[in-house]
């Protein structure tokens, strides 16, 4: 902390890392200009292009979505250019999604105050950082003085208890959470998941936790840091080696949380009892289990989610014929997500009418996939295999639902359209939108589960 | 920052709870590089049919939203996507306070930096502009108070710096330019104690 809070002000915080791409920059850099401000540290500022890129190439050249979307990338060249700022362009072995890129390359530490233009930001809390997405405007000020102001936030705790059952992933504990908090039940909180199931998790799969904390209306989430995050971290691209290595984690097992802390609210939530789950209407707190019938309606904006997604009440919604299946996303792109549908796609093929893309999270993810041979897996079973980027999480850059259509997905994002303008959106985990694209339809991916 | 004391105007009412911020400004409009431009952008997919026609049921298409400068929206209003782009598209749009009995965390601080004034009331008093589309109403800021036709007065919630930041007009950002001394004596201690 800079400075405290006062009684008509907030506590001034400096953000140790700050993170920049392509869609919520370019106003930040132009109250820069209006102003001639310099931007103080571009040595803790990393930028990427992610959203608006094209994922398909053509004879060796990127398919551009739109003239719009391409001048907004070479608008972050350029700014970047200008103020030093260290960018990870298309085609670079560094570039990916944000939130899959950070953490990949080290850059994102526990105890970390971590900001980006971008409400998925708390993904980087899986580290134990403090992550938050903030404003275009928000953005400018961190550019031009690192420091944010903030309310000290309250904190809800999430003890999580009882084993996943097999093909129940982290997704489908998340999409689980949201449920019972609903999409405004996190609101202003930072949310601490803990207990014996989140210590269980792999790094990956706490990222995809704490990556849909906003999707309960909550300012960040994170975990406290143990060994499982180290392991992980260590040898990253931008971390020391060795003895200053165990340095600094000597100082991050301090992070760990107390025993008997209290916070603000707290809830206990059960994942023994959870099936793979799948939204079933507009936002991601409209889920059920993939065997349960889709609930009635109780209110007038839960008819309209179901009248929007043509589902009827009371049935389940497996076996709903499915157009497209889309496996990527700061949520589910990372290459555990990839191994997961790769062994339910190996030796099948995708549902005729069923389009597939399979998009991973960073270059590394890619490469990575490529020497594991999940590539050509992936590609045997018919699915088609992208380029990193966001693609159809956002649908900027040309990827996109034709209206009507209807999609299963591992993002984290089911609202109207959010897919392409009249699409429709069922969020699941990376197994059940694998097991989706080979019935063609809405499918539970226990049924081909290894016996 | 514009100065913004005192809003009034007759209320539209949009009253759907968690509408999110892709529904404010759906993503296809977010390749624009600046902040103007956006207010056609606002509601589009909700105001519009596939068509692109304007749907004349929707509220803010009704003859009588025309000029309206409050906007009554449901709990959660602006959940999701952090984009700026939602309250820049509502003021483009003519509006200059949101109400509700609940704003999205990252929409209320986002519009409160733009001088859209981000209004939270009791869920009695929401309900009450909720029954009552198009009444004519005073959002004060300096009181924290909303005037009804009748007279009477319901108290908002409103942080005491956005409070102090429409009031005056001080942006943020100058708020922490002025914090350079503190801002450059904390880099030179976390320096240290990283060595």
């Amino acid at each position: 902390m800079v400075s405290p809070a006062g009684p008509d002000f907030p506590a001034t915080i400096y953000a140790d890392l700050h993170f920049l791409h392509e869609v919520t920059s370019p106003q930040a850099f132009a109250l820069l200009r209006e102003r001639n401000l310099p931007v103080r540290r571009p040595d803790r500022t990393w930028a990427v292009v992610d959203h608006s890129i094209p994922t398909r190439f053509e004879a060796g050249a990127p398919v551009w979505g739109s003239e719009a979307a391409r001048s907004q990338v070479e608008e972050l060249e350029r700014n970047c250019a200008e103020h030093r700022i260290p960018l990870f362009r298309m085609g670079a072995p560094e570039q990916g999604i944000v939130h899959v890129v950070g953490p990949e390359l080290g850059l994102t530490r526990p105890g970390a105050t971590i900001v980006c233009g971008d409400s998925h930001t708390s993904t980087h809390g899986a580290f134990g950082a403090w992550a938050f997405g903030i404003g275009a405007t928000e953005v400018a000020q961190v550019l031009a003085t690192q420091c944010l102001l903030q309310e000290r936030p309250p904190t809800l705790g999430i003890e999580v208890s009882g084993s996943l059952a097999p093909g129940v992933s982290a997704k489908d504990l998340i999409l689980g959470i949201i449920r019972r908090l609903g999409v405004g039940g996190g609101r202003g909180f930072v949310l601490e998941y803990r207990g014996a199931t989140i210590r269980g998790l792999s790094m990956e799969e706490r990222m995809t936790v704490c990556n849909m904390s906003i999707e309960a209306g909550a300012r960040a989430g994170l975990i406290a840091p143990d060994e499982v995050t180290f392991d992980w971290m260590e040898g990253r691209r931008f971390l020391p080696r060795g003895d200053r290595f165990g340095e600094l984690v000597r100082d991050w097992r301090r992070l760990a949380g107390d025993e008997g802390a209290v916070f603000d609210a707290a809830e206990s939530f059960d994942a023994s009892t959870l099936e793979p789950m799948v939204t079933w209407g507009t936002n991601p707190g409209m889920s059920c289990g993939i065997s349960e019938p889709t609930p009635a309606p109780q209110t007038a904006e839960e008819r309209a989610a179901l009248e929007y997604m043509e589902i009827e009440p009371g049935r389940p919604l497996s076996g709903r014929a499915v157009d497209v299946v889309f496996i990527g996303s700061c949520t589910n792109a990372r290459i555990s997500d990839l191994r997961t549908a790769a062994a339910l796609f190996a030796g099948r093929r995708v549902h005729p009418r069923t389009r597939t893309l399979v998009v991973p999270g960073s270059a590394a993810v890619k490469e990575q996939a490529a020497a594991e041979g999940l590539d050509e897996v992936f590609r045997a079973a018919g699915a088609e295999w992208r380029e990193p980027g966001c693609s159809m999480c956002i649908a900027m850059n040309g990827d996109r639902l034709a209206p009507g259509q209807l999609a299963v997905s591992t993002s984290n994002r089911n609202f109207r359209g959010r897919q392409g303008p009249g699409g429709r959106t069922v969020l699941a985990s990376p197994a059940t939108a694998a097991a989706s694209a080979i019935a063609g339809a809405v499918a539970d991916p226990r049924r081909w589960l290894p016996a | 920052m514009e100065r913004r004391v005192r809003v009034e105007s007759r209320t539209v009412v949009l009253p759907l709870d968690d509408l999110d911020t892709d529904q404010v400004v759906p993503a296809r409009f977010l390749t624009a590089t600046d902040r103007s431009g956006l207010g056609a952008a606002l509601f589009h997919d909700l105001r519009r049919d596939r068509e692109g026609r304007l749907l004349p049921d929707f509220p803010l298409n009704r003859q009588e939203a025309a000029g309206a400068r409050i906007l009554v929206a449901g709990a959660n209003f602006g959940c999701g996507s952090s984009r700026e782009h939602a309250p820049w598209a509502l003021l483009e749009a003519g509006f200059a306070a949101v109400v509700s009995s609940s704003l999205a965390d990252i929409f209320r601080a986002n519009a409160a930096r733009n001088g859209l004034v981000p209004v939270e009331v009791e869920a009695e008093v929401h309900a009450r502009l909720l029954a009552a589309p198009g009444i004519r109403l005073v959002v004060e800021v300096e009181r924290r108070l909303l005037q009804f036709p009748d007279g009477s007065e319901a108290p908002f919630r409103l942080a005491p710096f956005a409070r102090r930041c429409l009031l005056t007009g001080l942006s943020p950002l100058e708020f922490l330019l002025r914090r350079e001394p503190e801002i450059s004596r904390h880099e030179r201690e976390a320096e240290r104690s990283a060595r």
